[in-house]
């Protein structure tokens, strides 16, 4: 085989397990209450900053051995990110829970403007970066030449599945997990059986934005750089992962954030890189047209 | 199929996912009767009446309405999938690809079927007139250059709705809502709001999803008149899902009993109150206790 | 209200309230706000931490306590009870707007005489931003489409001019009209496979659009000049130009009319044009809404189930605003860049989207009065509020989540229009 397909296609699967966990924001969202967070992109955004800023503060104070270096910073990230998915909700969702449906959806973009130009006039509009934290890869030789499996991208493979395969694990098995999908199916007989759904809302838009944390800190570690308008172009395609994936499928959003991260570094590896985001979106639209419901998504009925 | 059958169902089964909800449904409506479906809850009333109105693309069978002189498939209508055969003759093809694209709900209307709901669906932000004059779409100028300009036939065509709306307040009684916001009605002038804005689309069929649910007995009594009214005055036929048993036994001509997707039973009002395969179906006795 | 109900203020629960607020602010102003990154390493900031949150707990306690208050306990209520804020006018009613209008086309007239350059061009882009809200508005207000692309016809507008003038020789009226019907047709394109799904599906995708013809435009050097954008021609009047000399030998406009250079020849020109064309975009605007098709979409928007069930084929319908939505910014586009001389990619990003849409949401939904002063606020208020302009992007973000919580509907109330009650017409 090729060395640059398959380099290519180790590329392709880094990112979109990242764009995997980003899309389950959107995916679990859309699930429970129908509607499109415009603002879970700036949440992925906020978080690379977290995870800078908590490397800067963590090396600052003299810790120098990765594991911990990267843990404190995941935990520091997750549980701001997280604060502020709760505060999302209760700003710009649970005001207008009872008003029109295009409320929230304007509510949404307006905090995710906010977001941007609270990051920019915080921060600076420059690019902010990161230090390479693991140096070193593993190199394979395939004959044709070789193909290069970074240790960082080899960590990102791995969290990435832990927190999903973390996720599934509560979402399947636990009390939290079981009001979720009972909020999911018909949020008013989970609220007569007893089920704060409320407080359940809360809860999702706070593991959204714990994935997009934990995205962001990988990311970061990947590449290096980012700033304020970071958040935007992922945004959507995150949220083209989530529509492939079939929109309200956890699995479906993992699926889907891995299958455009190969075709989207395939497409840019061996056609054209500067198009790289036009395909993507492309490809939203082809599948919003040909299978609305994704690949693992269940057709919509419409009640009448 | 004789010119005196208005709907013919043939076999209609509908499954959702894994879930039977019809499984073979075949009923004949006449033309002018006063059709009604009946069956305890779940049976698949609703179910039955989304197919016919194209809401629902049948999974099986053939629904065919024979309106306006002429014959239309409905499930042909909302765009069927592409078959092999298809791909032979560019003529089906054309016309598969049609009503794949432009094919949906509205045509069965613009067929000559309208149809009410079990949950009022008024527009509530929109005047009472306002709600009469958009189910007249079809029927007034749409072109955007007579409207903008405000010619003299466009302010016809307007004017002529106006006319065809009030006329149809008269009938249910809403002239003095006329320029009320259809969400401020009360219930039971809601859901004559809702009949009369069927009957703005100008159908040869009305299709009522319980339209007594909710009223009370002299709500129900006036509700079986204009039933009566509609059937002979304006030449219409009507298919009606209703619990009420009393208003369906009196202005019915022809009941079909469902249950469990099935058709059960049919025949004149006297034949079905008697019927112990109904009986059966409705006090959930089993079938042995019956023999 | 009762005596016993507004003394019973609950001080403790408006401490504790303020207190989490603190809490919570300080967890998320904290970090990003406290620590400024610069290169690898960092500068800390906490005292604009501590105005922050100091601001954020004042806030929280004021209103802790301001709701427990009898006015406070009315607003609420409102909340709540979310009365729709619709209503019918008398079938007789005169808006007092037929004053209003004659006068506003009076001071329209007379404006350029006083005018200066620099207010001519403010005013021009002002009413640029006016036809792009009217034509967003019928996007978002009437038919309750959520387009967030709505830069990209714009942005076809603008460059149609460029690049027709560039590629075809054509100048600025034979593009006015072909780039609205372009900007239709992209609308048209985009818009029918995506309009047969759910609404939330059209705002993402054409989140998706708006930035395809960003990239595509700052990526096609060879075609769009990438970044660096391309030249516009000045507008002519019957192939008269504005300049102080034309080119090729020709006439220029002050010497074919005998008056004197004026170098703002052009921007009159534009200002005139593009206030006819507003104008005439809202008569047609006002025309449509008493149409059968402008029913149509605001039924739509009420109920699509409905509008199925009666006849309406409601993907052509929405199609129909979504693209006279689309031709609107195609005019609006031409205008620009006019106006602006060139034409490159930066001015058609999402911001720009964010803007109209703020436009559409601050000017009440549906509303045309509404979208005429919205849009003036709007463009001309961070014009002579030059130094908060790093803040205006916050505030149009905050502006959006304020109005969708307060007034869903904007600022102006929606009236519907009554009909004389006819009588008779039934036996």
């Amino acid at each position: 085989m090729d060395g640059i397909f398959l380099q290519q296609l180790i590329n392709g699967l880094t990112l979109g397990s990242v764009y995997g966990l980003i899309a389950i924001g959107y995916t679990m969202v859309y699930g429970i209450i129908g509607m499109i967070n415009f603002a879970h992109g700036e949440v992925y955004m906020i978080s690379a900053y977290l995870a800078a800023i908590g490397l800067a503060l963590l090396a600052y104070f003299g810790l120098e051995s990765f594991p911990l270096l990267i843990l404190g910073t995941l935990i520091f990230t997750v549980v701001v990110t997280g604060v502020y998915g709760w505060t999302i909700e209760r700003i710009a969702y649970k005001p207008l829970r009872n008003s029109t449906r295009l409320a929230p959806l304007i509510s949404a973009i307006g905090i995710s403007l906010i977001l941007q130009n609270y990051a920019q006039i915080a921060q600076g509009a420059r690019q902010q970066g990161v230090p390479t934290l693991l140096e070193g890869a593993l190199r394979v030789d395939i004959g044709s030449g070789f193909v290069q499996l970074t240790y960082t991208k080899i960590f990102i493979l791995v969290a990435a599945f832990v927190g999903m395969g973390l996720l599934t694990y509560i979402i399947k098995y636990t009390k939290l997990g079981r009001m979720c999908r009972a909020t999911q199916q018909d949020r008013k007989m989970a609220s007569i059986l007893g089920i704060n759904t409320d407080r359940v809302i809360s809860y999702v838009f706070v593991i959204g934005a714990v994935m997009a944390a934990l995205a962001g800190v990988l990311i970061t570690m990947n590449y290096g750089t980012f700033d304020f308008y970071a958040g935007f172009i992922i945004g959507i395609k995150a949220f083209t992962a989530a529509v492939l994936g079939g929109i309200g499928s956890l699995p479906g959003a993992m699926l889907g954030g891995i299958i455009l991260g190969i075709s989207e570094s395939l497409f840019s590896g061996l056609i054209n890189s500067d198009y790289k985001d036009v395909f993507s979106f492309s490809l939203l639209v082809l599948i919003l047209i040909f299978r609305p419901q994704g690949l693992l998504g269940r057709p919509l009925v419409a009640k009448v | 199929m004789s010119d005196d059958v208005i709907l013919s169902v043939d076999n209609l089964m509908m499954q959702f996912g894994g879930i039977k909800a019809l499984s073979d449904v075949s009923i004949k409506v006449k033309r002018n009767d006063i059709f009604a479906l009946i069956g305890p809850n779940g049976a698949g009333k609703t179910t039955v009446f989304n197919c016919l109105t194209g809401f629902y693309k049948a999974s099986g069978g053939k629904i065919e309405l024979n309106l306006r002189g002429s014959h239309t498939n409905v499930i042909q209508l909302l765009g069927e999938r592409f078959q092999f055969a298809d791909f032979l003759s560019p003529k089906r093809f054309a016309s598969r690809l049609y009503y794949k694209m432009f094919g949906g709900t509205h045509l069965v209307n613009r067929a000559g079927l309208a149809r009410t709901f079990q949950n009022i669906r008024l527009f509530k932000e929109m005047s009472v007139v306002e709600n009469l004059l958009v189910a007249q779409h079809m029927w007034v100028n749409r072109n955007l250059l007579a409207g903008v300009l405000n010619t003299k036939a466009y302010r016809q065509a307007e004017s002529d709705a106006l006319d065809h709306a009030f006329y149809w307040l008269e009938v249910v009684d809403l002239v003095d809502c006329a320029n009320r916001l259809a969400g401020e009605l009360s219930y039971g002038q809601q859901r004559r709001l809702e009949i009369a804005r069927a009957m703005c689309t100008r159908p040869q069929i009305i299709c009522l999803d319980e339209p007594a649910a909710g009223l009370n007995p002299q709500e129900t009594e006036a509700l079986s008149k204009m039933i009566r009214v509609l059937r002979d005055e304006h030449d219409l036929t009507v298919v009606l899902i209703e619990h009420d048993m009393g208003m369906v036994m009196s202005i019915s001509d022809h009941i079909v009993v469902l249950d469990h997707g099935n058709v059960i039973a049919e025949g004149a009002p006297q034949e079905i109150r008697h019927n112990p395969t109904v009986i059966a179906a409705y006090l959930g006795a089993d079938e042995e206790e019956l023999v | 209200m009762s005596a016993a109900k507004t003394t019973a203020f609950d001080i403790k629960r408006s401490l504790i309230d303020t207190i989490l607020a603190g809490l919570i602010s300080l967890i998320v102003f904290g970090p990003i706000v406290g620590v400024v990154l610069d290169g690898y390493s960092f500068n800390l900031e906490p005292k604009r931490v501590a105005w922050l949150v100091a601001g954020v707990m004042a806030g929280r306690f004021v209103l802790s306590l301001f709701m427990q208050t009898a006015r406070g306990q009315a607003i609420l209520q409102g909340f709540e009870g979310g009365g729709s804020g619709v209503h019918v006018l008398a079938p007789d009613y005169k808006s007092r707007l037929r004053w209003i209008i004659p006068a506003l086309i009076v001071i329209a007239i007379v404006f350029p005489f006083f005018a200066n350059k620099y207010l001519l061009t403010v005013v021009i882009l002002g009413l640029i931003y006016v036809l792009l809200g009217l034509g967003l508005n019928i996007v978002v207000g009437l038919a309750g489409l959520l387009d967030l692309g709505y830069v990209a016809f714009y942005a076809i507008g603008a460059y149609g001019l460029a690049l027709g003038y560039q590629y075809l020789g054509l100048g600025f009226w034979t593009v006015l009209p072909l780039a609205a019907i372009a900007a239709a047709l992209a609308g048209c394109i985009l818009g029918f496979p995506v309009l047969r799904m759910h609404g939330d599906y059209l705002a993402i995708v054409t989140l998706g659009f708006g930035e395809i013809i960003r990239l595509v435009l700052n990526n096609w050097l060879s075609f769009t000049g990438g970044p660096n954008g391309m030249p516009v021609p000045s507008p002519t009047f019957m192939g008269l130009e504005f300049g102080r000399r034309a080119k090729d030998g020709g006439v220029p406009f002050h010497e074919f009319f005998g008056i004197e250079y004026n170098p703002n020849l052009k921007f009159l020109f534009i200002y005139i044009v593009l206030f006819l064309v507003v104008l005439a975009v809202l008569y047609i605007k006002h025309r449509l809404t008493r149409m059968p098709v402008g029913r149509a979409w605001e039924a739509l928007r009420e109920d699509e189930i409905a509008c199925r069930s009666m006849g309406l084929n409601h993907v052509l319908v929405k199609l129909s605003a979504f693209t006279l939505g689309a031709s609107t910014a195609g005019l609006a586009g031409v205008f620009f860049a006019s106006y602006q001389g060139f034409v490159n990619p930066s001015s058609f990003t999402f911001f720009e989207s964010a803007l109209i849409l703020a436009i559409v949401v601050l000017g009440g939904m549906g509303s045309t009065v509404g979208v005429v002063i919205a849009a003036f606020v709007l463009t001309v208020a961070p014009e002579l509020l030059r130094s908060f302009s790093e803040y205006r992007v916050l505030l149009f973000g905050v502006l959006m989540v304020l109005m969708m919580i307060w007034r869903p509907r904007g600022l102006i109330r929606i009236s519907r229009t009554g009909v004389t009650p006819r009588k008779g017409v039934a036996p």
